[in-house]
């Protein structure tokens, strides 16, 4: 492990600038990723998931406030790179999969001249050779006579198919970075296995790091190595996916995994857990724990600065209690 | 796309042969062609002469059909007034009005869609406000006045331009501006708007994501979608420049088809008018059939229509 991480991040915050005040929106948020890892980030909505990638790509909206103490890509910090230079990076090295694939392509142009473009824009090939990549990538997603869907347009291909082209644009450049964004949630959920089965599929044969946002706890059990946790803007554990899902050790943790069926333990009829509550506002200052309000363990020191508790093996949690298991719930 | 292309054009040879039913009816809107013909003097057999010399007197579907199978080959019958066939005389001023409506339209197009996109790109800034005030200008300025202040100030003052005629290409640049002008406001703001709405869509994130330049992002990926409304209403324009370019071409002497319109009514010279009713239908007919190919171009989506 002494390869540079191909991503690291540490003390990320995004600020939202509203009528009304700031919205903290992400609040200090640290986490690293290695050549061919999956990073699943896990939380909510509204918990600052999307932002954090978009963060990464260098794709928030201008009027967002972006910092920093560390952003780097392979070594290289991203913070105060010229643009021409974040815009190599982009689609190149580092690639994204969006949420809405009914919305993502271009109307405009064919599904063949879109997979195209994100090759010509970083590569000196021909067109024709772009093409050729193109096709060689539908097939590679899994879609059927992959030269003739290079003239339809995105109107005539259903959203599983879209997301399959989508996931293939990605890829035209063989990035070592895919930042895929809830890539299942406006599918059917017969496609959405799929479609997660072929984006790991692919990670693992081109050895790509991959950063899964979803809210989704089944997907992040089938394939992450690393999970953070994320909420009201923090992190609030993260770790192995081993660890998170045998030791959780922050009470949100742990109400998240009550929050999903087990086959063999959760019992037919039995009620599922939930979390009672709502995500607090993150507009103006926001002190201590942003959980305590929800949470079951809260006591007075929750109000004050919480501490992150690390073990050894990476395992990270903020909260006040040092071994939450222990304590009934 | 061809489907889709025949069955516009279906529809427009449809709307042209409603257009010539009307226009030829006008004949008879203002009461019996032969005596309005004959002139107050005239006796009832004059009246008669006239009635059996032009045809008057044989049933309307008849003398519609005749006028349309004539009209059809170009041949729109005589002037009233200046005893010379229609066609011909059409010819003459349209070449003007044309060339007038091209550079109109063009000079509108040009500076509309770039300022469009530059007020869209940074809303509320310094840009756009100053477009948002020149529209202002653009569709508050009568032309005739704003006409009059260009050759006070070109012509008379500072002695550049020729204040009329048609002689050379100098003679139209002062006209084009006016004209251009009229047409530039609404497609500059419809430009804006459509752009506005097409920035913040999905698949321009999208294009960002794959490492596009913001030139390409605006005219590539932002622009063929922002577009689409901004052809129909530029044809429509177009057309209404071509017909009802009346008050440009009187101020600057452009003596055109609009002109030739105007003085045709006051002379009750129905053979030209009705020509040119057809003629200036027609042109709106063409500009909005191009326009519906052009949007299908643009929008594969439409093409299914």
């Amino acid at each position: 492990m002494s390869e540079e991480p191909i991503l690291a991040v540490e003390g990320l915050t995004i600020d939202i600038p509203l009528a009304q005040g700031t919205l903290h929106a992400v609040r200090g948020i640290d986490f690293e990723l290695n050549r061919g890892e999956t990073l699943c980030i896990v939380g909510e909505s509204g918990s600052g998931k999307s932002l954090t990638s978009l963060a990464v790509m260098g794709l928030l909206p201008k009027r967002l406030e972006c910092a920093a103490r560390k952003l780097a890509f392979r070594g290289t910090e991203l913070q105060g790179q010229p643009a021409s230079a974040m815009r190599q990076l982009r689609g190149n090295r580092m690639a994204m999969i969006f949420q809405e694939p009914m919305t993502s392509l271009n109307p405009a142009y064919t599904i063949g001249d879109q997979l195209a473009e994100a090759l010509l824009l970083h590569r000196r090939v021909s067109k024709a050779e772009a093409r050729a990549r193109a096709v060689e990538l539908l097939g590679k997603v899994g879609i059927t006579a992959a030269e003739s869907r290079l003239s339809q347009y995105p109107h005539q291909l259903s959203g599983g198919l879209r997301q399959r082209v989508m996931i293939a644009m990605a890829l035209m450049c063989e990035p070592e970075l895919v930042i895929a964004d809830e890539p299942t949630t406006a599918l059917d959920v017969t496609i959405q296995a799929q479609i997660l089965r072929l984006l790991v599929d692919l990670q693992r044969e081109m050895n790509m790091a991959m950063i899964l946002v979803t809210h989704d706890l089944g997907v992040v059990a089938r394939v992450a190595d690393k999970v953070a946790v994320m909420y009201a803007g923090e992190v609030v554990e993260q770790g192995t996916a081993k660890e998170i899902f045998e030791h959780p050790s922050h009470p949100y943790t742990q109400g998240l995994l009550r929050c999903i069926p087990v086959p063999g333990r959760t019992k037919p009829g039995e009620h599922l857990g939930s979390i009672p509550g709502i995500v607090p506002s993150l507009i103006g200052k926001v002190e201590g724990c942003a959980f305590r309000t929800r949470c079951d363990l809260a006591e007075s020191a929750c109000a004050k600065p919480v501490p992150i508790h690390r073990t050894q093996g990476g395992h990270a949690w903020r909260c006040i209690h040092s071994d939450t298991e222990r304590v009934p719930a | 796309m061809l489907t889709f292309a025949l069955k516009r054009l279906g529809l427009a040879v449809l709307v042209a042969l409603t257009v010539s039913a009307v226009s030829f009816s006008l004949l008879y809107l203002s009461g019996d062609p032969a005596s309005a013909m004959a002139g107050e003097s005239a006796t009832s057999a004059d009246i008669e002469a006239l009635r059996r010399l032009y045809g008057f007197d044989r049933p309307f579907l008849v003398q519609y059909g005749d006028w349309l199978f004539n009209a059809l080959q170009g041949d729109f019958g005589q002037s009233y007034y200046f005893k010379l066939p229609v066609s011909q005389l059409i010819a003459d001023r349209l070449s003007i009005t044309m060339l007038l409506g091209v550079c109109g339209i063009s000079f509108a197009l040009v500076t509309a869609i770039p300022l469009g996109v530059a007020a869209a790109v940074r809303p509320n800034s310094f840009i756009d406000r100053t477009a948002l005030f020149i529209s202002v200008m653009g569709q508050a300025l009568p032309s005739f006045w704003f006409g009059l202040v260009l050759i006070v100030i070109f012509s008379i003052q500072l002695n550049w331009l020729p204040p009329s005629g048609s002689g050379s290409w100098r003679n139209f640049i002062m006209p084009t501006v006016v004209l251009g002008y009229y047409a530039m406001p609404a497609i500059m703001r419809l430009t804006r708007a459509g752009m506005l709405e097409v920035l913040n869509a999905d698949y321009i994130r999208t294009a960002r994501a794959k490492g596009a330049g913001e030139w390409r992002v605006m005219f590539k990926h932002a622009l063929r979608n922002a577009v689409v409304p901004v052809v129909s209403l530029a044809a429509v324009q177009m057309g209404f420049m071509l017909g009802g370019s009346i008050v440009v071409e009187s101020i600057f002497a452009l003596h055109g088809a609009g002109y030739l319109a105007w003085e045709s009514i006051g002379r009750n010279d129905l053979p030209t008018v009705q020509a040119l009713i057809l003629v200036f239908a027609g042109f709106y007919i063409v500009f909005t059939f191009l326009s519906d190919l052009a949007n299908a171009w643009l929008d594969p989506r439409i093409r299914v229509g």
